[in-house]
């Protein structure tokens, strides 16, 4: 109830203006440049985490060496770290202040790098327990065979980890498609450069227009199912192989 | 020679994203000056922030887990039309914008909501007051219990508690002595990702709570709130505090991980 | 307590599991269900113990119908092929269980519980996990346990499927005497026509959910009711519409009126016992028993031709 009431009423007040009215708030052009942009970047942050997740992962896993337990612990920080904070943070690094001498704030690349931060853990955490309990026999069989370390990984690992892979990158394009609190420090947001759709949403409710909020915001609710039906339907290709 | 090179990219993609801006916060704090800093942090609006999470936190988290290990053990042992669509809805939270979850509340209890006018006539304050803070915190951090337990009870199967039965134990006796005690880390964990959640949530609280000092604002809408009066110390000084409590859960989490396959 | 099953069906999806069962437990006796995989057995010994329900039919304990009770209410010990031993809790809390349950005054319990430690042999492994035992003492222990309130059935599903040979008969022999000793009336579930021969008094035969034969080990072998019992229970060859067992067979080197030519395939030597393997003239191929002075006789070797004569055969009509 707690879930799906608030849901229902979201729905239904996106439609007070009718049909029209609805069309007329996500395509408002303010609306189509957050949407646009929160998508692209929220896109390219998956597609990063795919390959930074896996490798990461990797390391974690078949490598060894000092600090190994205090890296994968830090792994996690995002996730009980307040989002908000974690926008504070980068802006020190890479904003006006800057000691590396990155002045990034107030810019789409800042939004990309805190979502980076903020998404991190997901590509990782569900890689990890998949390649830990990975039977290294089979890529020794492989080798045994004589195949090449780089067709070994393209072949035997890579199928066996790609459902994670996936299902992490889906979930990580769903927060980087709902942030908020990271975001709303250090972009500026700008009208049509860095205003991304949960600011928007979040300002139009702020100045009042609760309709054309909740119109954009079934938008991103759209998204948000469809990257949930995305991972169900991986979770089923994972285990197609463990089905009689 | 490969293994040295893909250690450094993974390390230094770490360094760049998570643990360059994370070491920061001390500098910052140092820079921005430790005295402005405290003087945020012991300003009363700053307590009462932390008082709110706290409060929010303490009502959420222990409901949450009563609720998680119940639609856990739903999901999990029993057959029941609808049980899809209930798993969708304990995950949704995890993949929706905290924006959209608080818009949502927001047009259940405001003005010309489908509950806000009955709340109004009985002189129930909901929006801008703890009653939809706490529906708002309770929302996002619905799913982290459900998650842990779940993939455990699955685990370890139902023929331990089938052995209780055939020993005599009731179903009550058999959850608190048999069920309870074997997720008990897997519910532990949960708790402290709950907790996380709960007192790191800005999206959805921002919207519901209208951030008034000194009666609604939490603690991250506190770090916003002085963020924008360009008092970067306080900032920062309630950012370390914040920073230190995640710390703290992190090294509960590590610790609490490898424990589960042992025992 | 005497057991009737009466007319019990069963079935998982389009999966029939039971197909009118009937059959009745002697109180006091120790009777084996035995059967290939997905022939019924286990799902007969959960509906006993009240873990499932069947779909029709009834369960009488004690002559009383028991079918709509639980598996609380039915005072029936259950030992599980994967033991279910609870982990969080050491052997002797394990093993206090179901006295704790029923609310038995401590020392009561402790006394009961040092008894069954030492009539599992798992002294001095009270206090441990059951992480930390091997495969056969946390079986022990799961005995124990279903012991421990004095059940009037002990019901046993499999309960040496999961352990190597020799701890198998070990537990075998072990579970006989526990019998002879106290007299409950135990039901054990087995796929191995070996293991239901050596500790049960009374076999129950199961196939595709139906009752092929109940009987005593003896009675089973030397007159099985079917085709079906007679090929599971020991080995049969199948000589045109008979059935003959391999020591019923008898080898000899000149043909007479009623032997079969066949070419042997191979001698194998078990020790006290020779097994030939045999092709018939007609592409069959069958296995005879012989002493290994009968084999010595003969001098057989392989691509010899011999001549088989049934001493004793079986038909079914």
């Amino acid at each position: 109830m707690i879930v799906a009431l608030p849901i229902a009423a979201l729905i239904w007040s996106s439609r007070n203006d009718g049909w029209s009215g609805f069309w007329n708030a996500i395509s408002a052009p303010e609306a189509v440049a957050a949407l646009k942009l929160t998508l692209a970047v929220a896109a390219l942050v998956a597609l990063t985490n795919a390959f930074a997740g896996t490798l990461i992962a990797w390391v974690l896993v078949r490598d060894d060496f000092r600090g190994k337990t205090v890296v994968n612990g830090i792994i996690d920080l995002p996730f009980a770290l307040p989002t908000i904070v974690a926008g504070l943070l980068v802006l020190a690094l890479y904003g006006p202040h800057s000691p590396v001498d990155v002045h990034a704030a107030y810019t789409r690349y800042a939004i990309y790098l805190v979502l980076l931060f903020v998404t991190l853990p997901f590509v990782v955490r569900t890689v990890q327990p998949v390649l830990y309990e990975l039977d290294t026999q089979m890529e020794e069989a492989a080798r045994s065979l004589g195949a090449r370390e780089l067709t070994i990984f393209r072949r035997i690992v890579l199928p066996s980890i790609l459902p994670g892979i996936l299902s992490g990158v889906a979930m990580a394009f769903a927060r980087a498609i709902g942030e908020i609190g990271a975001i709303v420090i250090l972009s500026g947001n700008l009208p049509y450069k860095t205003e991304v759709a949960s600011v928007y949403v979040f300002n139009l409710s702020e100045s009042g227009n609760g309709t054309a909020a909740a119109a954009v915001a079934v938008v991103l609710l759209a998204i948000s199912f469809l990257v949930l039906l995305a991972v169900g339907g991986i979770r089923r290709m994972a285990t197609r192989y463990e089905r009689a | 020679m490969r293994r040295y090179s893909v250690r450094f990219v993974a390390l230094g993609y770490l360094l760049v994203v998570l643990l360059g801006p994370l070491s920061m916060l001390f500098w910052r704090v140092y820079a921005e000056g430790v005295g402005k800093a405290w003087t945020a942090l012991t300003d009363p609006d700053t307590g009462h922030a932390f008082k709110v999470t706290l409060e929010l936190a303490a009502i959420a988290v222990p409901l949450n887990t009563i609720f998680g290990i119940v639609v856990a053990l739903a999901i999990v042992r029993r057959r029941f039309p609808g049980k899809g669509l209930l798993n969708a809805f304990v995950d949704l939270p995890l993949a929706l914008s905290p924006v959209v979850v608080g818009l949502s509340l927001y047009l259940l209890y405001g003005r010309t909501g489908w509950f806000g006018p009955w709340f109004t006539q009985h002189g129930v304050q909901v929006l801008f007051a703890l009653p939809s803070m706490v529906l708002a915190t309770i929302f996002v951090s619905v799913p982290f219990v459900a998650r842990e337990v779940v993939p455990t009870l699955r685990e370890i199967g139902d023929e331990q508690e089938q052995a209780a039965h055939t020993l005599g134990a009731s179903g009550w006796q058999t959850f608190w002595r048999i069920t309870l005690p074997s997720i008990r880390w897997a519910v532990i964990y949960g708790v402290v990702v709950t907790t996380a959640r709960c007192l790191g949530e800005y999206g959805a609280v921002a919207i519901v709570s209208g951030s008034i000092q000194g009666k609604t604002e939490t603690a991250t809408l506190r770090v916003q709130e002085e963020f924008e009066n360009l008092n970067l110390a306080g900032s920062y000084g309630i950012s370390l505090v914040l920073a230190a409590i995640a710390i703290f859960v992190l090294v509960l989490m590590t610790r609490l991980r490898p424990r589960e396959g042992v025992s | 307590m005497s057991i009737q099953v009466r007319h019990v069906s069963k079935h998982f999806g389009n999966f029939q599991a039971l197909d009118d069962v009937s059959i009745d437990v002697a109180g006091g006796s120790l009777t084996a269900l035995l059967g290939p995989s997905g022939s019924g057995k286990s799902t007969l010994l959960r509906i006993i113990a009240g873990l499932e329900q069947p779909d029709s039919g009834e369960i009488f304990l004690s002559g009383e119908d028991a079918t709509a009770s639980p598996p609380q209410k039915r005072g029936v010990g259950f030992v599980f092929q994967h033991y279910a031993a609870f982990k969080h809790m050491t052997v002797r809390d394990n093993i206090a269980f179901g006295l704790k349950i029923r609310k038995r005054p401590a020392a009561e319990v402790r006394a009961r519980v040092d008894e069954l430690v030492a009539l599992v042999q798992l002294q001095g492994f009270a206090d441990r996990y059951p992480a930390q035992l091997s495969g056969g003492q946390r079986q022990r222990m799961a005995l124990a346990r279903a012991l421990a309130p004095e059940p009037e059935v002990l019901l046993l599903d499999e309960p040496f499927g999961a352990l190597d040979a020799r701890v198998r008969a070990e537990l075998r022999r072990w579970l006989r005497r526990l019998h002879e000793e106290t007299h409950t009336t135990t039901v054990f579930v087995t796929h191995d026509q070996e293991e239901a021969m050596e500790v049960a008094d009374s076999i129950v035969v199961m196939n595709k959910g139906r009752v092929e034969q109940v009987a005593g080990p003896r009675e089973l072998y030397d007159s099985p009711a079917n085709e079906f019992v007679m090929s599971f229970v020991g080995q049969a060859n199948r000589f045109g519409d008979a059935w003959v067992r391999p020591h019923d067979l008898e080898l000899v080197l000149e043909p007479n009126g009623s032997t079969r030519e066949a070419q042997v395939e191979r001698v194998v030597h078990l020790g006290f016992e020779v097994r030939c393997e045999l092709v018939r003239d007609d592409g069959e191929e069958f296995s005879v028993q012989l002493t290994r002075a009968q084999a010595t006789t003969l001098e057989l070797e392989r691509g010899q031709i011999v001549y088989a004569r049934p001493v004793k055969e079986t038909v079914f009509s």
